[in-house]
């Protein structure tokens, strides 16, 4: 399909037909992939299923390998700090040296979670597509890239052709009214937005994140944005470029330099959605007055503002009993609140919430504080580029002054493929992306929340609210 | 890709909304390169807390040992990209799922493993819901993509729509690189003309020397 050039577009019009290389025989678009970026977890699979049929990787100097799902992030870590992940480290070494691929491998001074080490470095470039094979690729929508998730042949698709065969999805503006008061992040009003359309809302849509609100945050808060599009159900979800994204990108090691950066910057100043241009569905939130959000429930739509108690049961009975086996899980009633109940276990960090700014904000809770007794709190950075930083900056010291672990980066508690888990019974407040029931471990209790909120539950031992508790 | 035709076999219902990836294939405690997927299927969910399994759960019922076709609420397969949650289903030997509605990423991940993904309008699939939860098992329910029919017990075949191109895709087995690879040439065309258009797509050079290689000299 092609738009007439006379037409208004929206952004992601504009990135659509600037990848399509051509349309499939079976009607499916190809789209070009700029950059793609492989994890530990499942491209090994991929390498493998490769090199039965005798293909090539088109476009080696165009991928990068990360170790991020299976490391173990305890100081000092090895290969075989967790035994079984040897399998996954070294698979993924083997197939991206046999390809020609980079590595951040796991003793790399840039090694990191994919989401946010493919930013800082400058390997996502605004108006540039981008793949993961893991669904919080849509996090680097931030700086105003087109990022999809994908599957495990997908992502051998990738590697053979550099592309990838899609069905054009539907577009939605999400307008961001307001501003956010004083201890209110991006991870709220994403948690806010999830609750208003749903885990399914985004289906068959990619997002475009707009209004005050969005133009007001730093690049930090638009890729803790975009990161839970997937949640909504939206492959990808963006903010379009502007001059906080330029100024961001500007001297990053893999983003254009000189002439270059000039003529980039030149096009990527003509991305935004044309006024007049449709959207297929627009959803307006006002994000004034937006309190801190909590999930109190199995999927990240059961989210509650922390003065707010957990909702009633619905009247509609599939929405009850799925509303009465998350509280059953969670070990909650309705109609209570959640500030004032025990917390045992705190983890900050994942693709959604462990950049410098997220251990910024939850230094500034802890800082001269000591972690509740009976609870175990670990903070985990989401790269090993953001270890550093914070290191330089004495924020390590604040951490484990207080009590917490300090971890080497890695996907870590957020998915547990790396064996850090909690245990049964176990309520943990955590700044990742996902509450299903044990994701975190088997019978372990999630709230998603921000790093802020996570900070002053460790403190306090309980569920509080940061903006009064401190 | 396994051709996907016809089909006949058990019709299990898992009729709750939103069931996700990490419900379909947990990441097991004991991870491995190549784990089993006929035992990650519903990991969690088949056992009870002491490890044994629940026989109350839909997939240990012994009419349901073979299963071929999941029946799902909307939104199945929400989550994780994680290409096990299909590899799973197909362990066991389940090649079609008819839901209200599909993940998008996990109704991919269906096309790409010859898994028949048929989403219902709301009327039919209350129906069909119904005689499935009604057969429970007794009795085979089949799907043939040809003439795009569900039949079985308790009623009419049901007509069902799908996309053209993922039909045939599925009848055919159609290998999804192998599609993608005759337009070489296109692809190899756009590269040329972004080279040109817009150089920095098409380099991913590193300014920078990295910290490492500064202290490994």
């Amino acid at each position: 399909m092609s738009v007439s050039p006379y037409q208004p577009q929206t952004l992601f019009d504009k990135l659509w037909s600037a990848h399509l290389v051509t349309q499939r025989l079976d009607g499916r678009d190809i789209i070009y992939i700029d950059r793609h970026v492989l994890h530990e977890l499942h491209a090994p699979h991929a390498f493998e299923k490769l090199q039965a049929a005798s293909r090539g990787v088109r476009r080696s100097d165009l991928t990068f390998s990360m170790q991020d799902h299976t490391v173990a992030t305890k100081p000092g870590r090895t290969e075989t700090t967790n035994p079984d992940s040897a399998q996954f480290l070294r698979a993924m070494r083997a197939g991206s040296y046999r390809n020609g691929i980079r590595l951040f491998d796991i003793d790399d001074a840039e090694q990191g979670i994919s989401h946010v080490v493919a930013p800082e470095l400058g390997m996502v470039l605004p108006g540039a597509t981008h793949a993961v094979p893991d669904s919080h690729a849509c996090t680097v929508g931030g700086l105003g890239a087109l990022a999809f998730g994908c599957g495990t042949t997908e992502l051998e698709h990738i590697l053979a052709t550099q592309t990838i065969a899609l069905k054009r999805p539907k577009r939605m503006r999400v307008r961001l009214d307001g501003s956010l008061g004083p201890f209110v992040t991006a991870k709220d009003v994403a948690l806010r937005i999830i609750a208003e359309i749903g885990v399914s809302g985004g289906r068959g849509y990619a997002i475009e994140y707009a209004g005050a609100v969005a133009r007001a945050m730093s690049i930090e808060s638009r890729l803790t944005l975009c990161n839970l599009t997937i949640e909504m159900g939206a492959r990808s979800g963006f903010v379009a470029p502007d001059d906080t994204t330029f100024a961001w990108l500007e001297g990053r090691p893999y983003a254009p330099r000189g002439p270059e950066w000039d003529r980039a910057l030149a096009h990527w100043r003509t991305l935004t959605s044309d006024d007049e241009a449709f959207f297929d569905r627009e959803v307006v939130i006002n994000c004034a007055g937006l309190e801190p959000q909590i999930t109190w429930g199995t999927d990240p739509s059961q989210v509650i503002g922390i003065t707010q108690r957990v909702p009633d049961l619905a009247a509609d009975p599939e929405t009850k009993a799925k509303m009465e086996r998350a509280l059953a899980y969670m070990g909650l009633e309705p109609g209570t609140s959640l500030l004032g109940l025990p917390v045992n276990r705190i983890f900050i960090g994942s693709c959604t919430n462990a950049r410098i700014t997220d251990l910024r904000a939850a230094a500034d809770i802890i800082r001269g504080r000591q972690v509740a007794a009976g609870v175990q709190a670990l903070v985990v950075p989401g790269s090993t580029t953001v270890k550093r930083q914070a290191e330089s900056e004495g924020l390590d010291r604040v951490f484990l002054d207080a009590g917490f672990l300090w971890g080497e980066s890695g996907c870590s508690m957020c998915a547990g493929s790396n064996g850090d888990r909690g245990l049964p019974g176990d309520r943990c407040v955590s700044t990742t992306n996902r509450n299903f029931e044990g994701r975190q471990g088997r019978g372990v209790r999630t709230h998603l929340v921000g790093p802020e909120m996570a900070a002053a539950a460790a403190i306090a031992g309980r569920i509080v609210d940061q903006r009064s508790s401190f | 890709m396994t051709p996907f035709t016809t089909i006949s076999g058990a019709a299990v219902p898992m009729l709750e909304n939103d069931i996700n990836t990490d419900q379909i294939a947990p990441v097991p405690t004991k991870r491995s390169l190549k784990p089993d997927y006929r035992e990650l299927l519903f990991f969690r969910a088949r056992r009870r807390d002491d490890d044994t399994l629940d026989p109350d759960f839909v997939l240990n019922r012994p009419q349901f040992a073979e299963p071929r076709i999941l029946v799902a609420g909307h939104n199945f397969g929400c989550g994780s990209s994680r290409e096990a949650a299909v590899w799973a289903l197909v362990a066991v030997g389940i090649r079609c799922i008819i839901a209200r509605s599909l993940a998008d990423l996990y109704r991919e991940n269906c096309l790409q493993n010859g898994v028949l993904p048929i989403e219902l309008p709301m009327e039919a699939a209350v129906a069909f819901e119904a005689r499935v939860l009604a057969s429970d098992g007794a009795e085979p329910f089949a799907v043939d993509l040809y003439s795009q029919t569900i039949s079985g017990p308790g009623g009419a075949p049901i007509p069902f729509e799908i996309a053209a191109a993922d039909r045939i895709r599925l009848l055919e087995g159609l290998d999804d690189i192998g599609l993608t690879l005759k337009h070489q040439q296109d692809i190899a065309a756009w590269e040329t003309r972004t080279r040109a258009a817009s150089p920095w797509l098409q380099s991913a050079i590193r300014w920078e020397p990295a910290e490492v290689q500064e202290n490994v000299l």
